[in-house]
């Protein structure tokens, strides 16, 4: 009885899956780091979709007056080229860097709940064919929503869309956000749970740090919004009165549930990307990060005043100013813990060595892009002006410097930093440069011009415009620029597709970093390390290469 | 679009004390925002230069922050935007100052996509077309008849939502003499894109003159073709919608500079394309084709130009 099967059953081979060979190897994976690659690959394919849509786009406003598309064509296409980007593009990704570094930075095997790991991922997939499926409706009223990505009532109502697009926009971000909400309660238990002896909380890898305070973020937010989808789909298909005010509803109660969770979402789609960046930013300047522990707090802080900003989306609804100011205040009071990140990883070049490998290129083009969409931001906090540029191109310009400027630079700097990781081969550097020139340049130009264009009086969301003096020159520019954008996508393509055939083998520890996904073998093995190196510190393998020099004993000499 | 627009840049050209308010603040926020991303600019530029790696260059600092420095750049962004939120209240008072228990002078109704104007005090009704006295401030009480829609004159100031079971009010006014151009800015459907209106300012003479000539009743047809077109008008149902609000009062249709919410401009060549067919200039609007031959479009043209 005492030498039966049991310990052999719980950590002997015959626990172990046979090996499955060819896609079933993926599709019927538990594994965080083939979870992880295909997240990465489904924003990818998702990322191209929705730039096709946003290029069809820029087409039909590079003139005014166009005939390319219609009305009810171009707005389906704003519609899903905004809830693509967000729910299938910016957000998937994120939750891929983080399922496939997180159990490495701490030294786990894996995620805490692999197969809820799995499940979320393949419910999010099934989200978006269901959204994507909207497209194949017809009939008069068919085709996919057309009602901007927040959907606001009651535009969204049988009464204004009386399609079944809205309803698979409904069931789609369920799909996709019971998803999210799984990637957020396994991302809190790994991190909480999974670590490795010696990686304290206060030793986390900053990027560790960021998602960790992302799953809470999702946990707390997501469930806001899939309420808020439900209510709709009830006001929908069982006549129901949520948001309709001609039958005692309430047109502003929708915009309430949309923010308190969208707001927060911005920073769910961006505080990974602050983890990357903290990753990034140190190792190419061959330093610790400056400040550890304020910009680990300031997140904490941010995740906080992120749910107390939703309503400075809602200044020019006319709900006083009281309410007005309360919101205004909150929402410069977020830029605050901003800053310091900004500062903080400005401080730890100071004094380095740094190295211009394309990964920190996009770093540095993510500091600065994102702290011109951060000072926009300081504006729309000042109601007065919100008054003046909300649902403006201004708007436009704003959230594409948080979301493109921001997240979409530190994806990039992330590709090529764990790029060799994940394939075992290097990302080619003079392919990587002209793709960040490129980006740098495309992205510019498009958005850039879109602030004045705001000023001049252009609201967003329309497909046409009148030919007002400069209106014509500033859409072409943009339109120019969104080309080059697209363009530049097409070299980061060609470069992977090259790289991942013949690219330089990597090796272990390519860039000389420090935390312990790079103590394994690139591409890690299945169980991810042979043995987890010892953690005195912040930086396990400068230990290990400076065992005169500790972290320890440096941070204390320091006093 | 016809016409010499006022350009619609509020920061350049505010045309109102409350437009003005707000153009000042965003010009002195601008200028606080560019000189913060000019210093994060330069030290970030300059440590990339300073601190590269080339041969000779001496070894990274192992250092790991200061909390002199963190303290630092807490407290001085702390301290600006509590300036910035004293002007900021400031603004919002003068932009949009307090409507009280004021009687609102006009009733605006947003519809998908265009929109109707009460000047409550005459009875006078139109459509995409504001008219108002210069220095005069005019109150206006804001109602949608169908989805969430927005007012936005930029030269003028504020927009504001115009939301169902919501009414909103708002002091709207010019110091000067123009036409401005505005439009819905909030995303209402098909023809959000051509829910357009222009807001014109005369002195109060020539609006006195306005006001009083959509009071009166237009001259009735004299010419055969005027009176067909009367008949065709009457017996076509266009009444259904053209007197009842779901489209706009047509009683003055050809004093007013644009038809389809600014589609295009208001012409007899572009009114008869239009009744031919008004998907050509504003697909998905809610006017139907009729379907109405050459010589009834010829009549129904000969009637509505005269509504003056």
């Amino acid at each position: 009885m005492k030498e039966t099967a049991i310990p052999e059953a719980l950590g002997g081979e015959s626990f172990e899956l046979e090996a499955q060979e060819g896609w079933l190897s993926w599709v019927a994976s538990v594994d965080h780091k083939k979870i992880g690659i295909m997240y990465l690959f489904s924003a990818l394919i998702f990322f191209l979709v929705a730039g096709v849509l946003a290029l069809v786009m820029r087409i039909q406003l590079a003139v005014p007056g166009n005939h390319f598309l219609s009305p009810a064509v171009y707005n389906q296409i704003f519609t899903m080229h905004g809830t693509t980007m967000i729910f299938l593009v910016v957000v998937p990704a994120l939750i891929g860097f983080a399922n496939y570094l997180v159990p490495l930075m701490i030294g786990a095997r894996d995620m805490a709940f692999p197969r809820l790991n799995a499940l979320g991922f393949w419910v999010q997939i099934f989200g978006g064919v269901m959204l994507y499926f909207s497209f194949a409706t017809s009939g008069v009223n068919g085709g996919a929503p057309a009602v901007g990505w927040f959907s606001y009532a009651p535009l969204s109502e049988t009464a204004f869309s009386y399609g079944p697009g809205v309803d698979y926009w409904v069931l789609g971000l369920l799909g996709i956000g019971v998803g999210t909400l799984t990637a957020g309660i396994n991302l809190i238990t790994t991190t909480i749970c999974m670590r490795a002896p010696g990686m304290s909380i206060r030793r986390l890898p900053l990027f560790v740090w960021m998602t960790l305070i992302t799953g809470f973020l999702i946990v707390a937010v997501m469930p806001i919004f899939n309420a808020g989808l439900v209510m709709l789909l009830i006001d929908r298909l069982l006549n129901g009165h949520f948001f309709r005010a001609d039958t005692g509803g309430s047109a502003v109660l929708w915009q309430h549930f949309f923010w308190a969770f969208g707001h927060p979402e911005v920073y769910i789609m961006v505080l990974p990307a602050f983890g990357m960046i903290s990753e990034i930013v140190p190792v190419f300047s061959g330093k610790p990060i400056y400040g550890y522990d304020f910009v680990a707090a300031s997140t904490v802080a941010i995740a906080f005043l992120s749910m107390t900003v939703w309503a400075h989306h809602m200044f020019a609804v006319g709900l006083g100013h009281a309410f007005d100011l309360f919101f205004g205040i909150t929402s410069m009071a977020i830029a605050v813990p901003t800053g310091v990140k900004i500062f903080n990883w400005t401080a730890t070049m100071y004094q380095g060595r740094v190295r211009f490998t394309t990964s920190m290129m996009f770093a540095v083009g993510f500091l600065l892009m994102f702290t011109i969409g951060g000072l926009s931001g300081v504006a729309f906090a000042v109601v007065p002006i919100d008054w003046q540029l909300t649902d403006s191109y201004f708007v436009v310009a704003h959230f594409h410097y948080v979301l493109f400027g921001g997240t979409a630079f530190a994806v990039f700097g992330g590709a090529y930093y764990w790029f060799p990781k994940m394939s075992g081969r290097m990302l080619d550097e003079r392919w990587g440069k002209v793709h960040f020139w490129l980006t740098l340049i495309g992205f510019n130009l498009t958005f850039m011009i879109q602030h004045v264009l705001g000023m001049f009086g252009m609201p967003r969301r329309v497909f046409t415009y009148p030919a007002l003096p400069g209106w014509e020159t500033m859409n072409m520019i943009s339109t120019i620029g969104a080309f080059i954008l697209g363009f530049s996508v097409l070299i980061f393509l060609v470069n992977v597709v090259l790289s991942l055939r013949g690219g330089k083998v990597a090796g272990d520890n390519p860039w000389g970093a420090w935390t312990l996904e790079w103590a394994t073998t690139s591409p890690p093995p299945e169980e991810n390390f042979e043995r987890v190196p010892p953690i005195h510190g912040r930086r396990p393998l400068w230990d290990l290469a400076h065992p005169d020099r500790t972290d320890e004993m440096m941070m204390k000499l320091a006093g | 679009m016809p016409g010499p627009y006022t350009v619609n840049a509020f920061t350049l050209a505010p045309a109102s004390p409350q437009a003005a308010a707000i153009s000042q603040l965003f010009v002195g926020t601008l200028i606080f925002l560019g000189a913060i991303l000019a210093l994060i600019t330069f030290l970030v530029i300059y440590a990339l230069i300073r601190y590269r790696d080339r041969p000779g260059a001496p070894e990274a600092q192992q250092n790991f922050g200061s909390r002199k420095l963190e303290l630092l750049w807490t407290a001085v962004p702390i301290l600006s935007l509590a300036v910035l939120t004293g002007l900021m209240f400031r603004t919002m008072i003068v932009s949009d100052p307090p409507t009280a228990d004021a009687k609102p002078d006009l009733r605006i109704v947003a519809h998908q996509w265009w929109w109707e104007i009460y000047y409550l005090k005459s009875g006078v009704v139109t459509a995409n077309e504001i008219h108002i006295p210069v220095g005069k401030r005019l109150l206006v009480d804001f109602r949608s008849a169908d989805v969430i829609h927005d007012f936005w004159a930029p030269d003028l100031g504020r927009k504001i939502d115009i939301v169902p079971g919501h009414p909103n009010r708002l002091w709207i006014e010019a110091d000067r003499g123009g036409t401005y151009l505005g439009a819905c800015a909030e995303f209402c459907g098909n023809e959000h894109a051509w829910m357009r209106f222009l807001v014109i300012a005369d002195p109060p003479g020539e609006f006195a003159a306005w006001l009083k000539e959509q009071a009166n009743v237009p001259p009735k047809p004299a010419t055969a073709d005027e009176q067909l077109g009367a008949k065709i008008y009457r017996e076509r149902i266009c009444t259904n919608c053209h007197l009842t609000g779901v489209g706009p009062d047509l009683t003055h249709v050809a004093s007013r500079r644009t038809l389809g919410a600014g589609a295009v401009e208001n012409s007899p060549a572009n009114l008869a394309a239009w009744l031919h067919d008004p998907n050509d200039f504003k697909p998905g609007s809610n006017m139907p084709n009729f379907k109405l031959s050459d010589d009834e479009v010829r009549a129904l043209v000969a009637y509505l130009e005269t509504q003056k």
